[in-house]
């Protein structure tokens, strides 16, 4: 008798325990939502929206990279796809929304991360960053001498439009209130994602593949499907992007923003919700800063040296680390 | 006889050439990437840096010290390689038993870092190497020319290829290698110093692309981004060949540098993208890579 009367006192405060976690998750989610929602008073809003952008880029990869442990090195594919895809509807056809064009860019890249997907999934480990990297080299050429891309000089002019037909995007305000919009669904997609039992197979994966194989799960499709997801929102963070740059270039493209990408969420710490958000923030607010000074020239070899550190003395990254010193500390 | 599918022989046979130039730097770095994985199981990401790093080696101490061609050609892979042997001992020894990405990562980072550094001194438009007085001029085989120089760096690439695998099938160290590549924990055991066999390791596939290096600063544009494009190639041809065998990752190298060659005459927009098409096409059908062992 005594010894129930125990268990369900520990259940019962192990359920109080993950209420009160829960509760204090939700009260700092609330706090960095209402941050968000201030913001634009304190910031530049183009500036904010700059970082919400790849925020949502890095949330993409993190899908990947942190929660199915898959490292792609062609990411920067799928932010052109959407990109490009965007700014060609939005500026050759007048007939074409706003929002017909981001969802249209959003699903180019979704397809092309089928294809992508599809291809790559049949090696593992790091033979699948090198195949995703060719594959995403061979994506830039195509756009290099694609007829409707602009080239070296890429597309200029993409007009901002109207948000169903009503909301005048051309105002900065107006603007940064859509992309938050835009990226908080992403966000909370990839919440939802994560803590489904099909973000549960994921981690399965990630943690050990053979045994989730011999559990019964189809790996692949698996593999393919957070892949396609992961693609389909790095093209959604290009198509918003392009709106509010009103531009598309080959710097999208490029591998170099591939590596980007994959440094904002190790730095921010790859498979925690936050990490990616942090960590490009802490990018894009490091690469404007140093543009603004005499070490602008310098951005690479600093973002380099950031890597070989963050890969040598914290690979949880910034959220993780936090996270890892507050269990230790606060129980 | 003068015309092939309604391409000149010349034309053609001065592609083929082409191609096999192409290859011959191919199979060097992807070379130097097998054996660097074989036995750290790592993908250098700094390859293409490391290339980059002998072929500026070469011009800059000319510049600086007239060291001619030949001495170059040996003291540029060593001073690289060396160099390769510190970044292994003070950085790549610290993740060795982390997860591979994170490998690949760093040495991502500190290719960023090189290129970088370089570009803020050296700019990105290439500097100019002078062609050694030995190798100017070339000869008429009837059906193309020649340049000596291309004739050269043929038989060099082969040379330094072959020199490779029999130091590997052939030789004690080379077995030691082998047998590091097997079981590393076994060998320690045996009593083989295996971290100073891993620092070298490294410090010999550094070593072969500084050679590709010293070798391509006479005819292509040497400059901090020569590195970046034909790395992402080469890893593109390490997924075709499969790191499995010495003699696969070369033979892949050329084969690719031919096929290159002749896109460049029957569909030249398609000439950049051609081996990354290949790629597709060997994983849907043979996805270990065509001398690949593991499934």
């Amino acid at each position: 008798m005594a010894t129930t009367t125990t268990q369900t006192d520990i259940q019962q405060s192990i359920v109080k325990q993950q209420k009160a976690e829960q509760r204090k998750k939700q009260i700092l989610n609330l706090v960095l939502l209402a941050l968000l929602l201030l913001a634009p008073a304190v910031f530049y809003p183009v500036f904010l929206m700059k970082i919400l952008c790849f925020a949502l880029f890095a949330v993409a990869l993190n899908l990947l990279l942190g929660y199915t442990g898959l490292l792609s090195f062609g990411h920067a594919a799928f932010l052109a796809a959407g990109s490009y895809t965007t700014g060609y509807l939005l500026s050759s056809f007048p007939g074409v929304t706003t929002e017909m064009g981001i969802v249209v860019g959003t699903a180019a890249s979704l397809v092309l991360g089928l294809g992508f997907g599809l291809v790559a999934i049949r090696r593992q480990g790091i033979y699948f960053a090198m195949i995703t990297l060719a594959l995403a080299q061979l994506v830039y050429f195509f756009f290099v001498q694609a007829p409707f891309t602009g080239g070296e000089d890429g597309m200029h002019g993409v007009p901002r439009g109207y948000l169903f037909g009503m909301v005048d995007l051309s105002d900065n305000t107006a603007m940064y209130y859509f992309v938050l919009a835009v990226f908080l669904a992403g966000y909370l997609l990839v919440q939802r994602i994560v803590g489904s039992p099909f973000g549960q197979v994921l981690k399965a994966i990630k943690q050990n593949e053979p045994r989730a194989v011999s559990l019964g799960y189809n790996v692949d499709r698996y593999k393919l499907m957070a892949f396609v997801l992961s693609a389909g929102l790095a093209g959604l963070a290009g198509s918003v992007k392009t709106v509010v740059f009103q531009l598309a270039s080959l710097n999208d493209a490029h591998w170099h923003m591939s590596g980007e990408v994959i440094l904002m969420t190790l730095l921010g710490g790859t498979g925690t919700l936050l990490g990616p958000v942090v960590g490009a923030g802490f990018v894009v607010t490091l690469e404007y800063q140093l543009s603004q000074g005499p070490l602008g020239d310098w951005v690479d070899p600093i973002l380099g040296a950031i890597f070989v550190l963050t890969v040598l003395a914290f690979r949880s990254g910034i959220v993780g680390e936090i996270q890892n010193f507050m269990r230790k500390n606060m129980g | 006889m003068t015309e092939i599918l309604g391409v000149p022989v010349a034309v053609l046979s001065g592609q083929l050439m082409l191609g096999i130039i192409n290859g011959s730097f191919y199979a060097l770095l992807s070379l130097g990437l097998a054996v660097i994985f074989g036995l750290l199981k790592i993908i250098n990401f700094a390859h293409g840096a490391m290339y980059m790093l002998g072929a500026m080696c070469t011009v800059l101490m000319f510049d600086a010290f007239g060291v001619n061609y030949w001495v170059a050609l040996f003291l540029a892979p060593v001073v690289v390689g060396c160099f390769g042997i510190v970044l292994e001992y003070f950085l790549l020894r610290r993740i060795a038993g982390q997860d591979h990405i994170y490998s690949l990562l760093l040495t991502f980072g500190i290719a960023l870092i090189l290129q970088g550094v370089l570009i803020n001194i050296y700019g990105v438009s290439g500097l100019r190497y002078s062609m050694p007085e030995v190798f100017r001029g070339g000869m008429n085989l009837g059906f193309m020319f020649l340049p000596y120089y291309r004739a050269w760096v043929i038989v060099a690439a082969l040379l330094v290829c072959f020199g490779t695998w029999f130091m590997i099938e052939k030789t004690r160290l080379g077995s030691y290698l082998r047998a590091g590549t097997e079981d590393s924990q076994l060998m320690q055991g045996f009593g083989i110093n295996v971290p100073l066999l891993i620092s070298l390791t490294y410090g010999f596939g550094v070593m072969l692309a500084a050679f590709a290096g010293a070798l391509a600063a006479p005819i292509y544009s040497v400059s901090p981004v020569m590195g970046s494009n034909i790395l992402i190639v080469v890893f593109a041809v390490v997924v075709i060949g499969g790191m499995g065998s010495i003699a696969g990752a070369v033979i892949t190298g050329l084969m690719m540098g031919v096929v290159e060659g002749f896109t460049k005459v029957f569909y030249p927009e398609g000439s950049a993208a051609v081996i990354f098409l290949v790629m597709v096409v060997v994983l849907l059908i043979r996805p270990s890579g065509l001398f690949g062992k593991e499934a």
